[in-house]
Formats: C-alpha cells, sequence, structure tokens
C-alpha cells in the first residue's frame, strides 16, 4: 500500500466517519441492552428448561406406569449417564475409548459379586453402587496409565485389546460364573412399579453425571482437557500436566460407568459375558455421543434420549438381530458423513451461520445505501 | 510333550504366515491413509464367505476361486474406500475414519447374518483334512498350502511396494503425504488403490482362515480384528516387515499356551499388547510418532 492510498484510505474513513457517530450510540445502547436483556432471559430460560426436563424425567414413571415403558426410561437414563460419562473423558479429551464396556462390566460384576457373598437384597443393593464405583475407579488407574502412554489412534486400538481381554476373562473366570454367569438377588417389590426404584435411582446417576459434566467443563480441569485435545504437545509446552489430566478424566468417567453398570445388572438380574461385555455397547455409547455433538455437555444425553429408546424400538420391530445390526451401522454412517459433529453443534453453526449472514446483509445494505447516498472514494472500492 | 511343543511351534509359525498376511493388509492401510481399518476383520470372514459361496454352489475349487474372490474383494476395498472414507477429512479424521471402518463392518456383519445365518460353515477341499508327515511333524496340508499363499502374496507385495512405479508414490505418500501431493502424484487414487489391495489379501486370508479354523460364523470378525490388531500394535503400526514377524511370533506363542490352558490361549495376544506398550509405546519396530497428530 502506497502512502498516498492510506492517506486516501484515512481521508474515506474520514469522511465515512461523521455518518456514523450520528446513530452509533444508540445502536451500541440499544444492542448492549438487547443482548444483555437476551442473556438473562436465556439464563433464565435455561434454568427453566432444567426444572421442566427434571419434573417431566421425575413424574414420567407416575404417568407412564406401564412396565415396559418404564423398563426403556431405566435403560435411557443408565446410558444418559454413560453417555456423559464417556463425553467427559473421550469427548473432552479427544481420546476416543472402544473399550468402556471394561467399566461397565468391572461395575456390574463387583455388584453381582458382591450381593451374592454378603447376601443383600432389595433397596440395600444400591448402597454398593458408589463402592462398584470406587473399584471401577481404582481398576481403571492402571488401565489409563499404560493405554494413555501411546498415540491417539492406537489409544482407540488398546482399549478395544482391553475389552477382548475383559471379555475372556469374564468367560473363563471361575468368580464370574464362567459363560454361564451370575443371577442377582430379585427384590420383592410389587410387580407394577418395580422398575420405578431403579428408574429414580438412574435419574440420581443420570442427573449427577450431568452436573458433573457442567462443573468440569466450566473449570479449569475441563479446559486442560481441552486443551489436551486440541494439541497436546502446544497444551504439554503452556503447563498443562497431560498425563494425571487424562487419567484423571478416565478414572473419573470409569467411576460413573462402573456405578452404570452395577445399576444395570441389578436391573436385567443376570451377568452374562456376552451381554456384560458387549462390543455395542461401546457403538452404542460413542454414537450417543457423536449423534448429539462430541464435546458438549447437552450432546450426549439429547444422543442417549433420542437412540436409546430407538433401538429398542427397532428391537421390538425387528425380531432378528442383523437388522437392527445393519440399521445401526447405516445410522452411524450417516452420522460420521453428514453431522460429523453431531447434531446440537451442527444446529448451533446453523444458527450461527444465519445470524453471520443477517448481520453482513444488514451491513451490505447500510453501506450500498451509504456509498448511493455519496460518491465513493476510488481507495475505499480498492480496499473492500 | 516335547514333541507337542514343537508340533504347536511347527502350527504357530505355518499359520503365522496367513495372520502376517492379512495384518499386513492393515498396516499398509495404516501406513498410506491412516485409517485404522477395524473393518478388516469382518472383510476376511468376508472373503471366506464368498469362497464359501463359490465352492458350494458353483463347485469351484477353493485355489481356483481366489482368482474370483482377489479381485472382488478389492472393488468391494476401493468402493468403501470411494464411498464412507475419502469423504472424511479435518482434524478428527483418524478418530472418524476408525469409527465409519466400524459401521461398515456392523453391516457386513449384519449382511451376512442375514445371507448365512449363525450356523458355523467351514471350507473344503480334497486338500484340507489330509496332512504330510514331515520329519518328526504331521503338518496339516492346508497350513502349508496356505503358508505358501501367504507367502507368494506378501512378495506380490513387496515387488509392488518395492519395483513399480506405483509402490514408489504409495511409499512417498506413506512418508509425506503433503509432499507426495506436491510431486504430482494422486494421493486419492494411491489412497484407494492401496484401500483396495488391502482388502484384497483378506480373500487370501479368508480363504485360508475358513479352512483351517475348522468353522466360522459372520461373528468370527471379533475375534479376527482383536488378533490383527495386536499383531500391528505389537509390530508398530505401519511396519509391514514388522507385522510379519509379531504375527508369527503372536500365533506360535499362542500355540504354546494352548498346549497347557486351551482357554486362555487368545489372551496371549493381548497380554502381549499391554506388556509390550507399557515398555515400548512405538510397538517393536514402529517409530514413535510416525506422523504428528
Amino acid at each position: 500500500m502506497t502512502p498516498d492510498q492510506t492517506a486516501g484510505k484515512a481521508a474515506a474513513s474520514d469522511q465515512v466517519a461523521p455518518d456514523p457517530p450520528a446513530t452509533a450510540p444508540a445502536t451500541v445502547t440499544t444492542k448492549a441492552g438487547t443482548r444483555h436483556a437476551w442473556q438473562l432471559s436465556s439464563r433464565s430460560l435455561a434454568v427453566a428448561g432444567v426444572a421442566l426436563l427434571i419434573a417431566v424425567v421425575g413424574l414420567f414413571p407416575l404417568v407412564f406406569t406401564n412396565p415396559t415403558v418404564t423398563n426403556i426410561g431405566v435403560i435411557t437414563l443408565i446410558f444418559v449417564a454413560v453417555a456423559s460419562a464417556w463425553n467427559t473423558f473421550s469427548g473432552f479429551s479427544g481420546y476416543l475409548s472402544l473399550g468402556h464396556a471394561v467399566f461397565y462390566g468391572t461395575g456390574a460384576y463387583f455388584l453381582a459379586v458382591a450381593a451374592r457373598d454378603w447376601n443383600l437384597n432389595g433397596a440395600a443393593v444400591f448402597w454398593l453402587l458408589p463402592l462398584a464405583g470406587v473399584v471401577t475407579a481404582v481398576v481403571a488407574v492402571p488401565v489409563g496409565l499404560v493405554a494413555l502412554r501411546v498415540r491417539r489412534q492406537t489409544f482407540v486400538v488398546v482399549t478395544i485389546a482391553y475389552f477382548f481381554i475383559a471379555q475372556l476373562s469374564a468367560s473363563n473366570l471361575t468368580v464370574t460364573g464362567g459363560s454361564s454367569g451370575l443371577l442377582l438377588p430379585v427384590p420383592n417389590w410389587a410387580p407394577e412399579t418395580f422398575n420405578n426404584p431403579f428408574y429414580y435411582v438412574a435419574m440420581i446417576l443420570a442427573a449427577g453425571t450431568v452436573a458433573l459434566s457442567v462443573l468440569i467443563r466450566r473449570s479449569v480441569f475441563g479446559l486442560q482437557l481441552r486443551a489436551i485435545r486440541d494439541d497436546e504437545d502446544r497444551a504439554a509446552g503452556l503447563g498443562v500436566r497431560a498425563m494425571p489430566v487424562k487419567l484423571s478424566a478416565l478414572v473419573l468417567s470409569a467411576f460413573i460407568t462402573g456405578m452404570a453398570g452395577a445399576l444395570w445388572v441389578y436391573f436385567i438380574g443376570q451377568a452374562v459375558p456376552q451381554f456384560v461385555f458387549d462390543p455395542l455397547f461401546d457403538l452404542a455409547v460413542v454414537l450417543m455421543a457423536f449423534f448429539g455433538g462430541l464435546g458438549t455437555v447437552a450432546g450426549p444425553v439429547l444422543g442417549a434420549l433420542i437412540l436409546e429408546p430407538t433401538q429398542f424400538y427397532l428391537n421390538l420391530q425387528y425380531t432378528n438381530n442383523y437388522e437392527s445390526e445393519i440399521l445401526f451401522g447405516a445410522l452411524f454412517l450417516v452420522v460420521i458423513l453428514f453431522l460429523p459433529r453431531g447434531v446440537l453443534p451442527t444446529a448451533g453453526e446453523w444458527v450461527t451461520s444465519g445470524r453471520i449472514r443477517r448481520l453482513r446483509d444488514g451491513w451490505l445494505t447500510r453501506r450500498a445505501r451509504r456509498t448511493a447516498n455519496r460518491p465513493a472514494p476510488p481507495a475505499t472500492g480498492n480496499l473492500s | 510333550m516335547a514333541s507337542e511343543i514343537s508340533q504347536a511351534i511347527a502350527a504357530g509359525i505355518l499359520g503365522g504366515g496367513v495372520y502376517a498376511l492379512m495384518a499386513a493388509g492393515l498396516t499398509l492401510i495404516f501406513g498410506v491413509l491412516d485409517i485404522i481399518n477395524v473393518a478388516q476383520g469382518i472383510f476376511v470372514v468376508l472373503g471366506a464367505y464368498l469362497s464359501y459361496v463359490l465352492s458350494v454352489h458353483l463347485h469351484l475349487d477353493l485355489l481356483l476361486g481366489l482368482l474370483i474372490t482377489v479381485p472382488a474383494m478389492f472393488v468391494i476395498g476401493v468402493v468403501i474406500y470411494w464411498l464412507f472414507i475419502r469423504p472424511l477429512r479435518g482434524a478428527e479424521r483418524t478418530s472418524m475414519t476408525l469409527l465409519a471402518c466400524f459401521a461398515v463392518a456392523l453391516i457386513i456383519e449384519g449382511v451376512l447374518y442375514r445371507e448365512f445365518g449363525s450356523n458355523y460353515v467351514s471350507l473344503n477341499a480334497w486338500y484340507t483334512t489330509g496332512s504330510v508327515h514331515l520329519f518328526d511333524f504331521y503338518l496339516a496340508d492346508i497350513y502349508l498350502i496356505g503358508f505358501g499363499l501367504a507367502v507368494v502374496a506378501m512378495a506380490a507385495l513387496y515387488l509392488i511396494l518395492y519395483r513399480t512405479k506405483f509402490g514408489r508414490a504409495v511409499r512417498a505418500t506413506m512418508q509425506n503425504q503433503v509432499a507426495a501431493r506436491l510431486i504430482g502424484i494422486d494421493v486419492t487414487r494411491v489412497s484407494a488403490v492401496t484401500f483396495g489391495i488391502g482388502t484384497a489379501v483378506t480373500a487370501i486370508g479368508g480363504m485360508v482362515y475358513g479352512a483351517i479354523s475348522g468353522g466360522f460364523t459372520p461373528n468370527s470378525g471379533y475375534d479376527l480384528i482383536s488378533r490383527l490388531l495386536a499383531i500391528v500394535i505389537l509390530a508398530g503400526l505401519g511396519s509391514i516387515g514388522g507385522a510379519l514377524v509379531a504375527a508369527i511370533f503372536m500365533t506360535t506363542a499362542e500355540a504354546l499356551v494352548d498346549v497347557w490352558q486351551p482357554s486362555w490361549a487368545v489372551v496371549v495376544f493381548y497380554l502381549a499388547i499391554v506388556i509390550i506398550l507399557t515398555f515400548r509405546p512405538a510397538g517393536l519396530f514402529g517409530h514413535r510418532a510416525v506422523r504428528a497428530q
């Protein structure tokens, strides 16, 4: 740019400048005002939305008393917890785990063995859930110490290997009852409301997990995780101690997944290796998080709320396992190819790009009006 | 006991050849495309079922059938690459393609269940039951044939990679994709053909696997892919020669444990991964960080 042009530009902006001050302060204040009000209302809207959601979820089994429906409700809430827990590690850190079934199964088998050995029954078994979580978290420490040493692509494969080790161990060890599995005590609750205790425990677990997810996302810890996701070397260079951060996230995620697995196994009443360690479980959880939006708080919740009932419906619709398998795979492909960042972020992008387009169009029309009113200086034409 | 052990070692080495071939396809795909093709296991099963269809319905000899199944698997590989892998771009590409491969595997598994059911089938020919007595060993014919096929295919792979212009393009793409693009290599075409070659070897692997495993179902894909992944991780992702060594090492170790504890034999595979990665995160023959993340 030559000095002449710079001068021209300065002159041009000088010429343009008198126009905005007349209107700018007013628009700025109104803009700031509306934005402020909008923020307030969005926050109160969010609070109201969450309260409404809790009320709806809480009242759900009292309105829909059909055991088939509440059954779906229980499993869906368990998956809300698992998908959120998976997301707090994998979604935030970028290390995709295809081995969360290991943690799910560890919690499940712990509960099955503990309930049998300690002769627990009824609601007392629920008190074992935190313990199951702790045991799973302890198991996750050595698992993470080895698996998190490798690069991201290899990590996925190592988690798959863990999955197969766990599955084989469960079918070969005597403590897990081998391939015939373990039976759990059946509480003697009334059949019509049998699912309700499970439902409310699952609801507490899901709500707690989502709350934890929100807290982590807003904390320094969550920021460190996302820094690792974006560029691990740079994060390490900026002082993030990557290994402890990744490991804590994995252990925390395993803790919740273990509790969810324990609750699930008590609900379905038996622990059999091929159901406790199911490769489709891992895929289902990953798909839920991807579908809703990887790394967001609401995404996995939305994914679980939509996909788990859908899967039940498909299983009811198609008694053949392979048809739901094909559909599941196809759905996964569609999500990956067309909504790679999930429903929520993609929708958010549409909204944002729409807003940007409107702003730009408005600015263009305003500029067009302005340039129409007065002959444009040649330099502005070059610069625009 | 001693004869059992030497027998196990012989079977392990011969069986390892076939796993080496399948793992070579997997590691080649990773080296060029940065994709962990978790569908490789189900591709092998698909190849086995293709051989099964040809031999049962068309009464075609298994070895002759390879002339059809190998090109067929090549085409399937290229089509899958073109439809589902090529469109994926961006920072999370490796993870996304892995999930896409998993989804493809699920669909193929579902289709196979639909077509063939969940009953065990096995591949039979006049050479699948006999065995030869060599020195002190009884070696099943099919193990020898499988090993021979694997050697031929690996040699062909080697010639393609190191003696042709296309192979040079593949190796250039492995080393640096951007630079390869800059010197005029059509990286997309190289990737598609590589994916096809990596898939085509599963036709051979599937034929041999179907004959030596004593029966397979669509579900066998999980067992296969976990072994193959163990082999390539042990070898270090992207190392073809390493895959050969690791495959023979693993199958021999498994065959040895099988002598004492049959139900735990497979665990050897996964324990090996955990132990190796604890001490050498890049695998036995891998380089640290082949490509920056």
